[in-house]
């Protein structure tokens, strides 16, 4: 796409590509400088290119490499074992597990991070939005491997009172029944990845609504509106998009979070509908714990695995930029 | 402007990071360093360094790594020239990099499968890679049960606790089998590995062979049976054992260091055994050399009946080229086996909960390292 608006943007009538055609200097004169730019420009934009079709060539000819020598399905298997004769991997509980996981971390992250990014911007006094800004930035900044330490350490031995009080008030959903084990469940990953994510949405999400165009605040403070009736009617409305986007930064995060999934889960290669009992696994925690010790049958599959997250990756994304295409009259470039 | 600002602060919060990241690690390190420095400077005058130098690159077992460590650190205080690099990347890596011909040898907790033999015959110039049997290591059966000390199980309970079949701690199979505690009924948390380990192919490949009728699985690294629960690494289990209520699981004998009760083992001898560096020597040296020629690997004997003899042991092994190790790294190669195969060498193991292979066997391995070429 970013190839097609350079070759537009270049001297419109020349029938071939303009470096190789100087006759079409009619419009301005192209210097050597012009010339230059553009074959750089052209040749990182093929370059790109280039390597993301050698990386998904790589990806599917060894994934192909080892789907061919699975015997039971790759999709519906609930086993994960290449050392067999014959070999039995599928990713069913991965993809659950991936999905779920983030899923949970979205449910918890987005409100609370667009209610940080509303006081920073609207409601908190300057002294006390700067440092909580500066505080989020920080979350930002801890490595993952710590939030995992932390969460194997700290987390963990504290959500028993919470997972006791679902499942004694919640436990007849069938979802949130708790038979007791150690709290290492989905639910607690959800968590911590919500924790993880918190920092990137609300971020984002801070900046937008700073962009939010005075005029439209202020005309609707003229009309008599409230404070929260300003947020709703303007700042909300204009941030819908950008907040979008900020999710699905957020989203991409926890889709793919590795070490902090594999040190706090307790992953079964079993799918559990409850989500407070262990169960379950991840993509990037499954390719993590089995990798070191993996043949090379077992790096194919694992590979295979981390094919799939691709794929499902494209399809989140690609669902939410269709979502925000579609609030486009909304967005700050229109504005 | 800003984003300079975000670099700042995330700069001083990774520096913060790190330091109490190397301020842990300083801490981690502490435990296992203490116990080997005090032998270290005894056996230093047994090491015949010959005429070793340069760099010796080895990767496998992580089961071994604190062994290799006090190993090196032994010997490379008397034979400066030499450097050597263990990279505890697992067994299977292992492997692969020595077949590869990227390291001068492989430590395995499973001796060569035949596809892996033949696969070693390009990096050993037309000869093949033996097993050479180096370290031993009960593995235990720690758990966590408030009031409970002590617990005797055997194979058929174990693998019916592991498999999901008992769940409570007052099952009638455990009670029988300890008639003087007092088991409450609380639920039993199993823990495996999530990641795949030699520890879990030695756990149940002692399941299958003793309680074969209970433990239905054919083995293997990756754990096979059905529920319970999961932890990254031998660490991750016996932290999980020390914060759970409840919970059992396996992990190397030096796992089981602070506070975590280990499960004395009843097998075909009159009285249970306890999981220790000496009674797991005593179970290995009833195992069969199954190898041909100069491969020593092991076949263990998972049902002694001898007194005191820990059956649930693993066994990790040297790999190297029986001939046609690489000319460079040869004599360091062989000077460093030769120092801990020796008598000195096995006896460092001990200090760090390790089990010394036995003489008849390791007295085996001597000839063996000294015919490498």
């Amino acid at each position: 796409m970013d190839i097609s608006t350079q070759n537009t943007e270049a001297p419109p009538p020349a029938p071939g590509p303009p470096v190789a055609a100087p006759t079409s200097a009619s419009r301005g004169a192209t210097r050597p400088g012009d010339r230059i730019f553009l074959g750089l420009s052209r040749g990182s934009g093929i370059f790109l290119l280039v390597i993301m079709a050698a990386i998904a060539a790589f990806l599917t000819y060894r994934a192909a490499n080892a789907i061919s020598k699975d015997h039971t399905n790759f999709l519906t298997t609930f086993e994960w074992n290449t050392n067999l004769e014959p070999a039995s991997f599928g990713i069913a509980v991965l993809a659950f597990g991936t999905v779920v996981s983030a899923i949970i971390a979205m449910a918890l992250a987005v409100p609370v991070s667009v209610g940080i990014a509303l006081f920073i911007t609207h409601y908190a006094p300057r002294r006390l939005g700067g440092p909580i800004a500066f505080v989020v930035d920080l979350l930002a900044a801890v490595p993952s491997i710590v939030y995992g330490l932390w969460g194997a350490l700290v987390l963990v031995p504290h959500m028993d009172g919470l997972f006791g009080w679902l499942d004694h008030y919640f436990g007849w959903t069938g979802v949130f029944e708790w038979q007791g084990g150690a709290p290492r469940s989905m639910l607690t990953v959800g968590v911590l990845l919500a924790i993880m994510i918190l920092p990137i949405i609300t971020n984002v999400s801070r900046e937008v609504f700073r962009q939010v165009p005075r005029m439209h605040e202020e005309a609707a403070l003229a009309l008599g509106a409230t404070r929260w009736e300003v947020i709703r009617m303007s700042v909300l409305p204009f941030g819908r998009s950008g907040v979008i986007s900020a999710s699905m930064l957020g989203l991409g995060r926890a889709l793919g979070e590795t070490m902090a999934v594999a040190t706090v889960l307790s992953p079964t290669f079993e799918i559990n509908a409850s989500l407070l009992d262990p169960g379950g696994g991840t993509f990037a925690q499954n390719i993590a714990s089995k990798f070191s010790e993996a043949t090379p049958l077992g790096q194919d599959a694992l590979i295979a695995s981390g094919l799939v997250l691709f794929v499902i990756t494209l399809l989140v994304n690609g669902a939410a930029r269709m979502i925000i295409n579609r609030r486009k009259e909304y967005s700050g470039a229109n504005a | 402007m800003k984003l300079q600002r975000m670099n700042r602060r995330a700069l001083t919060l990774g520096a913060l990071a790190v330091s109490g990241a190397l301020a842990l690690t300083a801490c981690g390190s502490d435990d296992t360093g203490k116990s080997n420095t005090d032998a270290t400077t005894s056996s230093n005058s047994a090491i015949k360094c010959d005429n070793a130098k340069g760099q010796l690159q080895a990767s496998g077992s992580s089961a071994q790594k604190n062994a290799i460590d006090a190993w090196v650190k032994a010997y490379t205080a008397s034979c400066k020239g030499v450097q050597i690099n263990y990279n505890p990347t697992g067994s299977g890596a292992g492997v692969t990099a020595f077949t590869q011909g990227q390291t001068a040898f492989a430590g395995s907790d499973s001796p060569l499968k035949p596809e892996e033999v033949t696969a070693s015959k390009k990096a050993c110039g037309g000869s093949q890679a033996i097993d050479l049997p180096m370290v031993g290591g009960p593995i235990a059966i720690g758990f966590h049960l408030s009031g409970v000390d002590s617990l005797t199980l055997d194979a058929a309970t174990l693998a019916k606790i592991f498999d999901g079949k008992i769940t409570k701690w007052d099952d009638e199979a455990i009670a029988k089998l300890n008639p003087s505690a007092k088991l409450p009924s609380t639920k039993i948390q199993a823990f495996h590995r999530s990641d795949e380990s030699g520890t879990t192919d030695n756990f149940t490949k002692y399941l299958k062979a003793v309680a074969p009728s209970d433990w239905k699985y054919s083995g293997g690294k990756a754990w096979q049976a059905k529920g319970g629960q999961s932890a990254q690494g031998s660490s991750g289990l016996a932290q999980q054992v020390k914060q759970t209520e409840g919970a059992i699981s396996y992990f190397e004998l030096s796992y089981a260091a602070d506070g975590i009760s280990t499960v004395d083992l009843k097998t075909g001898a009159a009285t249970p055994v306890k999981a220790s560096v000496e009674n797991a020597t005593k179970a290995i040296s009833t195992a069969k050399v199954a190898g041909t020629g100069k491969d020593l690997s092991l076949s263990l004997n998972y049902k002694p009946t001898e007194e005191g003899a820990y059956p649930l042991t693993l066994v990790t092994y040297e790999i190297v080229c029986e001939k046609g190790n690489k000319a460079d790294t040869l004599p360091a190669t062989k000077s460093f086996l030769t120092y801990i195969a020796s008598e000195d060498g096995q006896k460092l193991l001990t200090d760090a909960k390790y089990a010394p292979i036995p003489d008849e066997i390791i007295s085996k391995v001597r000839t063996t390292i000294s015919s490498l070429s």
